[in-house]
């Protein structure tokens, strides 16, 4: 789960960050009202949506009056923002954050992950911040150093002062370095979380070490026990078909293609929209349905999937192990019977009561394809999409 | 023969008294696995599948000998029951639970390696579908009918993918010596090269299939430990060639986030390391088919 920079600003200040002066406004007035709170004379006004780069997609403005304060919240309110990672739909901006623009002195990067070669958490360290680590290890790789942390010991002081030195800090400057260092350590072992990066930490003119932006990720796994965290979910900020997938206890992430995919299993799903791309289409979702799929879930399945306007043919791909085919077959004719699907169907079944499964098909009187293997079925539900669209061709004339 | 576990292998349930254990128990039994009894802390002295049931895995181990053990445990509590197995001497643990926190696990494999190796325990899972040696004994969720006995070692991160592949194979009159599913989560117990390991020591494996994912480096550490130890041929595939970077795919580790971890790459580094790939998930029995037709036949020693 991902969230707003102003909510992990407020969690890593909670364990010793420090973090420029600065507050979230939902409107014009309420943002002009945080920057007299804050005093000062230099604001920025922050765009608030799950994504980077936002200062180059013009999410980010620097004022120096309330007036532009108020200008530049009008201007990012209900504004859609397009960054490299929210993908070309954008993100709509709901939220803004305020805060003290600090004048810089030097921008440094630090950052905290969950290191899958080492199974350990790993610190990620940079002298020049502001930019992305993948840009900074692309153009000054010698420059990164990295630190992984003993889970039974925790992160040590002597650790977090090596790495503040490599930062560059200098005597009088090292002991904020290592606040900040150690503080994001227990935020991320504390909260369950998968990141933390501080993309730029700030030397400030008047030698302050500051979090300008700070990013958290945390394990959707951990969240039952971080009710603090879990709290911060932000559904504005989620595909909203996702949401409702795992309302029904489904994963779902969509895609762009014109397959809709309904399959059990995690590496089943990837391998079925593998295939098909094989074929000569592309998958428009990936849907595990889980184990234990009954009737009702496999109906929501195919609402799902069928609420994407790009879904041209649905294919079924079920090996049913603590599944049941006879209760999917079941499902996929409630769903074709209540949801009257207008576009092809093809349903592969094999595994655990597969023959009942496959008679239930068959008496179901339904116009559906059946396949029994991978291969079959993902020729059959390519070549009837090719089929039913030179039908619609032919219908035009 | 069959590595990790046989029809002799003494299992127990851990969460034994559970709707799903007892589904899978029932199962497991039918199947011809030696399950002689479970533990359900507070429900030590009854009886459950006229198997006995005990408080602790220590009083468990004590009372039945058990060298084997498969959670059910829900995810809040798994960290700690695969630490209990450990502690009380079980050799093997297979963790079917799915959705263990990421800093449990890191904790469990912290934890496992307190124990000198020689009593130290190989963790299989979380959030996978078990082992399966054909025709001897189960120590999973899988649907036992769909593998014939053979010679091809299978391992798997993705559960129904593996039943996949052993059922193209079963069609092709190709059967397995152990199906092992490791498991879809970022931290895992055994990799794909712990399993391979015994699968070269295994003098009844011929052959292996390894199916990965996106995300993590095993599938390329596993890639480059067969190129450099094994005698064996190992035939791979990589599920996720059309996932978007920095989506996360149903498993909690299936994500692209750093270099290497695509499913291009990962098929890149197989196939730089001599592994045969198969092509599509449509071609994995086939794959395999035709590798062990290309190969010479063993030469006993001393013929």
């Amino acid at each position: 789960m991902d969230i707003h920079e102003y909510q992990a600003k407020e969690l890593l200040a909670s364990f010793g960050v420090s973090i420029p002066r600065g507050g979230v406004a939902y409107s014009p007035e309420q943002a002009v009202y945080r920057a007299s709170e804050i005093g000062g004379s230099r604001w920025a006004v922050k765009a608030q949506i799950h994504s980077g780069a936002r200062g180059k997609a013009g999410g980010i403005k620097v004022c120096t009056s309330e007036d532009e304060v108020r200008q530049a919240a009008k201007g990012l309110l209900g504004r859609r923002l397009v960054t490299h990672q929210t993908g070309p739909e954008g993100r709509v901006v709901h939220r803004l954050y305020v805060e003290a623009a600090v004048p810089i002195e030097r921008e440094l990067y630090i950052g905290f992950v969950l290191d899958r070669k080492s199974e350990r958490v790993m610190v990620v360290a940079a002298p020049q911040g502001g930019m992305e680590i993948e840009e900074i290890a692309k153009t000054a790789p010698s420059s990164i150093i990295r630190s992984v942390v003993e889970p039974a010991v925790g992160m040590t002081a002597f650790q977090a002062r090596e790495l503040a030195f490599g930062l560059g800090l200098d005597a009088a400057q090292v002991n904020r370095g290592v606040l900040a260092l150690l503080g994001c350590y227990r935020a991320f072992r504390d909260l369950d979380a998968t990141m933390v990066e501080i993309n730029p930490l700030v030397l400030t003119k008047d030698g302050q070490l500051l979090a300008l932006d700070a990013k958290m990720t945390f394990d959707d796994n951990a969240l039952f026990r971080r009710p603090n965290v879990s709290e911060l979910r932000d559904y504005a900020e989620e595909d909203p078909r996702e949401s409702q997938a795992a309302e029904y206890g489904i994963n779902y992430v969509a895609l762009d293609g014109e397959i809709g995919c309904i399959v059990n299993g995690a590496g089943l799903a990837m391998a079925t929209m593998d295939l098909i791309k094989h074929a000569g289409s592309s998958p428009a979702n990936f849907l595990d349905v889980g184990g234990g799929a009954s009737p009702e879930k496999v109906c929501n399945a195919f609402r799902l999937v069928l609420a994407d306007p790009k879904v041209k043919a649905v294919l079924v791909n079920i090996f049913a192990g603590i599944n049941r085919c006879d209760w999917v077959a079941q499902g996929v004719v409630n769903a074709v019977r209540e949801l009257q699907p207008k576009m092809p169907l093809v349903v592969r079944l094999a595994g655990t009561n597969v023959e009942e499964g496959r008679r239930i098909l068959q008496q179901s009187g339904l116009s559906l394809v059946t396949a029994d293997t991978l291969t079959e079925a993902a020729e059959r539900v390519v070549a009837t999409l090719k089929a039913s669209g030179a039908k619609a061709g032919n219908g035009k004339k | 023969m069959s590595i990790l576990i046989d029809e002799k292998t003494p299992v127990l349930i851990q969460g034994f008294t559970g709707d799903k254990a007892t589904f899978h128990a029932k199962e497991m039994l039918a199947y011809g696995t030696k399950v002689v009894g479970g533990v359900t802390p507070g429900k030590g002295g009854t009886q459950h599948l006229d198997r006995p049931v005990f408080n602790t895995v220590k009083e468990a181990v004590k009372a039945t000998g058990a060298q084997a053990s498969i959670i059910f445990v829900p995810a809040a509590f798994c960290a700690d029951a695969i630490m209990e197995a450990a502690d009380a001497g079980i050799r093997l643990v297979v963790a079917i639970t799915d959705g263990i926190p990421a800093q449990d696990m890191m904790m469990v494999k912290r934890y496992l390696r307190r124990y000198p190796r020689e009593r130290r325990t190989m963790l299989v899972g979380p959030n996978c579908a078990g082992i399966i040696s054909p025709g001897k004994a189960m120590l999973g969720i899988m649907p036992g009918h769909i593998y014939q006995q053979g010679a091809v070692g299978l391992v798997t991160r993705s559960g129904t993918l593996g039943y996949e592949a052993a059922s193209q194979m079963k069609a092709l009159g190709i059967g397995v010596s152990t199906s092992i599913g490791i498991g879809g989560d970022p931290i895992n117990g055994s990799a794909f090269v712990d399993v391979l390991k015994l699968f070269e020591e295994d003098p009844d494996t011929e052959a292996v299939m390894m199916i990965g994912e996106i995300g993590g480096p095993q599938e390329a550490e596993a890639a480059l430990f067969s190129k450099e130890h094994m005698s064996k041929p190992v035939i791979g595939y990589v599920a996720g060639l059309t996932a978007p970077r920095g989506r996360r795919m149903g498993h909690a580790g299936a994500i692209i986030s750093a270099f290497g971890e695509s499913a291009a790459e990962k098929v890149e580094i197989m196939r730089s390391a001599g592994l045969v790939v198969a092509s599509s998930p449509a071609e994995l029995g086939a794959t395999v088919a035709k590798t062990l037709a290309s190969r010479p036949r063993r030469v006993a020693v001393g013929q």
